[in-house]
């Protein structure tokens, strides 16, 4: 009998929902957010509190099973946000702790080449968010950026800038799930902020921006237009490089 | 900035003069960013943005300036050519690339210039703009920086220890093509820095395994640039020659870039409105990463009976076919780099392939799954499966029957419109 287990969203949810699909012996199980949720009329719908401990245990036992980056694309998985994703990331583990040997790159086993791939995607939109973002200096030279991505990259993210941008203090904002990462060049930290925005952000007023900002988005516009070589024009690969839905975040793509 | 027009005219027409150069790496460079300083680069190289062409953004590149005393046929900036010249001052690149880079727009500053005086006197400008970079703005960026035919072994030394990558144009296939259209190179100026640089990297390197740290020396090593289409050189001549360049001096990159007509009074070159040859430039391309990352040597892609490439197909394909005593290869027995040379399987797939035929037989439906072209690479192939799809296969039939399946069809009638 399929069983509906119904979590928090969180990491640790569901890793508390893994345990108990161990715990309680479950076998036909479906995971979902809480929210999305529809009661089942064939079968039980099971509310699961995280629990830190229990999330805990299941995070050690997979540690002790996998490669570190196997571990990272695991964390990566769930953070694609994919419709399925915790019962694949479900199977997957099953198949970690039913294996002898490290089954990691058992590729043949369809749970395992789903989450390489799924891992694939979400790096890939992390390696995006990390060329396309546009920092846009403000007068009081925070330098504030805003992106939508499809997958909840910025926890992925955070480790590159800080590390690019040590000495500048710098705000993104995912525009998507309403969330952004804030670094104090001070500290040295990164922290998580939510934030009201009164104005649109992409087009702020004069007196927000710093007093060169306006000419320095000028001046890439022009490089942009003018690295261009015409005779070689290919709309189709440009496409397939810099697809339309991050356009409205691309400095060099707004009317100059 | 005190004077944003003047800026905005002389970055336009800088940028214009600089595009041709289709280097755009900035990899292969791991530099931290110190305490309090600004930037790193990350060994992976990061494309901002493409241009409608087609082609990655990654780098500022542009020329310090267009004046040039040399006069070569090709070239954009040439004495003679009649177009509007400009000079960036070194603090103006800085301010430039300092701003991009806070902004997250680029990788770093590819800066190459047009030869005004000679040779040392444009290499130390080029030098002098790095050194403040990494000196006075604790930049860890990427810098790329051209080096001039012709410039001193001291310049190239220092500039070596500011730019991740140094690199200088070949442009022409052969050295009878260069003294034809540029008149003042020759090939001994081209390779004497590259052979220079070669040394210092190489001795740097073996330095680095000794207990001190060395300080960098060009970390992201050299590459070059080859002119397709403008000179009448084979893919066998121009493969043969970017084949030495690698072994020789250890360059990192070749690049090919299709000739662009820039001119229509020059019967020396194609006029303009001759097509870029990108089809052939990107098999030149594909080759060039077979030999480099697919252990395929020159002589098997290219040679006196095959002295081109095949435009209609890629070079792998291409080879196969001709090779079909090669096959069918045993995808769940066969060593890794035979695998590699299945038509429509890349580096990707051939290292799951590998990984997952250690815990079972793979059959289609995995290879499928996996990831693999399957309806190029079956012919090619024996699996755990009672289909199969290579028995009385002849080449040329073979070859029809791939080239009527839709990537190859699109490709060709692309390819057709070209020549219309």
């Amino acid at each position: 009998m399929m069983t509906q287990l119904i979590y928090d969203g969180t990491l640790w949810g569901l890793l508390t929902v893994i345990f108990e699909a161990y715990e309680r012996r479950l076998e036909q199980v479906r995971i979902l957010k809480t929210g999305t949720a529809h009661p089942d009329i064939f079968g039980t719908s099971l509310l699961i509190i995280s629990d830190p401990v229990k999330a805990a245990r299941v995070w050690k036992g997979l540690k002790e099973k996998l490669s570190a980056s196997a571990l990272h694309q695991f964390y990566s998985c769930y953070l694609s946000e994919l419709p399925q994703i915790e019962d694949t990331l479900l199977a997957f583990t099953r198949h970690v702790f039913a294996s002898k040997q490290n089954s990691e790159k058992d590729f043949g086993h369809e749970a395992t080449l789903t989450l390489s791939k799924v891992g694939r995607m979400v790096h890939r939109e992390k390696h995006r968010m990390e060329a396309f973002v546009r920092f846009q200096r403000w007068a009081d030279d925070v330098y504030f950026a805003i992106v939508a991505p499809d997958y909840n990259v910025l926890p992925l993210i955070v480790p590159h800038f800080k590390n690019r941008y040590g000495d500048q203090r710098w705000i993104i904002y995912d525009q998507r799930r309403k969330y952004g990462i804030h670094y104090d060049p001070e500290t040295g930290k990164v922290s998580e902020i939510e934030l009201e925005l009164t104005e649109n952000p992409l087009t702020p007023s004069a007196e927000v921006l710093h007093a060169e900002e306006k000419n320095y988005q000028m001046l890439w516009q022009d490089y942009f237009s003018h690295v261009n070589i015409a005779a070689r024009k290919n709309k189709k690969l440009h496409l397939r490089h810099v697809p339309m839905r991050y356009w409205k975040h691309l400095t060099e793509k707004q009317p100059g | 900035m005190e004077n944003w027009d003047r800026i905005r005219e002389k970055l336009q027409i800088l940028a214009d003069a600089a595009k041709y150069d289709v280097s755009c790496s900035s990899s292969g460079s791991k530099r931290a960013n110190t305490e309090k300083g600004l930037g790193n680069t990350t060994g992976m190289g990061i494309c901002h943005s493409y241009t409608e062409d087609g082609r990655c953004v990654s780098l500022l590149k542009i020329l310090l300036t267009n004046y040039c005393i040399y006069d070569c046929a090709y070239c954009v900036s040439r004495k003679s050519n009649d177009i509007k010249r400009a000079g960036f001052t070194v603090e103006e690149v800085v301010a430039l690339t300092i701003n991009f880079y806070r902004r997250n727009y680029i990788e770093g500053l590819f800066l190459s210039s047009g030869i005004f005086k000679n040779a040392d006197y444009t290499m130390e400008r080029l030098v002098r703009v790095a050194k403040k970079l990494r000196t006075e703005h604790r930049f860890n960026g990427y810098i790329h920086l051209k080096t001039i035919p012709g410039a001193s072994d001291e310049l190239m030394n220092e500039a070596a220890l500011y730019a991740d990558r140094l690199s200088v144009n070949i442009e022409l296939p052969t050295e009878t093509s260069l003294k034809q259209l540029a008149p003042e190179k020759n090939y001994h100026d081209i390779m004497k820095p590259m052979a220079y640089l070669q040394q210092g990297i190489t001795a740097r390197v073996e330095e680095k395994q000794g207990v001190y740290k060395a300080p960098a020396f060009a970390p992201a090593g050299q590459s070059t640039q080859i002119v397709i289409g403008a000179t009448p050189e084979t893919d066998q001549h121009i493969m043969t020659l970017a084949d030495t360049l690698y072994k020789n001096f250890k360059l990192k990159r070749v690049y090919y870039s299709g000739y662009v007509p820039i001119t229509s009074s020059d019967h020396r070159l194609p006029v303009i409105g001759t097509p870029v040859p990108q089809i052939r430039e990107n098999r030149l391309y594909q080759a060039d990463w077979l030999t480099r990352f697919y252990s395929f040597s020159v002589e098997e892609l290219v040679d006196q009976h095959h002295p081109q490439l095949d435009l209609d197909i890629d070079p792998k394909l291409s080879w196969a076919l001709r090779n079909p005593h090669c096959f069918p290869i045993d995808i769940n027995k066969a060593d890794y780099h035979l695998i590699l040379r299945i038509p429509g399987i890349g580096v990707g797939s051939a290292l799951k392939i590998r990984e997952a035929r250690k815990f079972r037989k793979l059959s289609w439906e995995h290879l499928k799954k996996i990831g693999v072209a399957f309806n190029r690479a079956k012919y090619f192939i024996t699996c755990d499966s009672a289909t199969h799809f290579h028995r009385d296969m002849n080449p040329d039939a073979l070859r029809h029957q791939l080239l009527a399946q839709s990537k190859y069809a699109k490709g060709l009638s692309s390819q057709m419109s070209l020549f219309q």
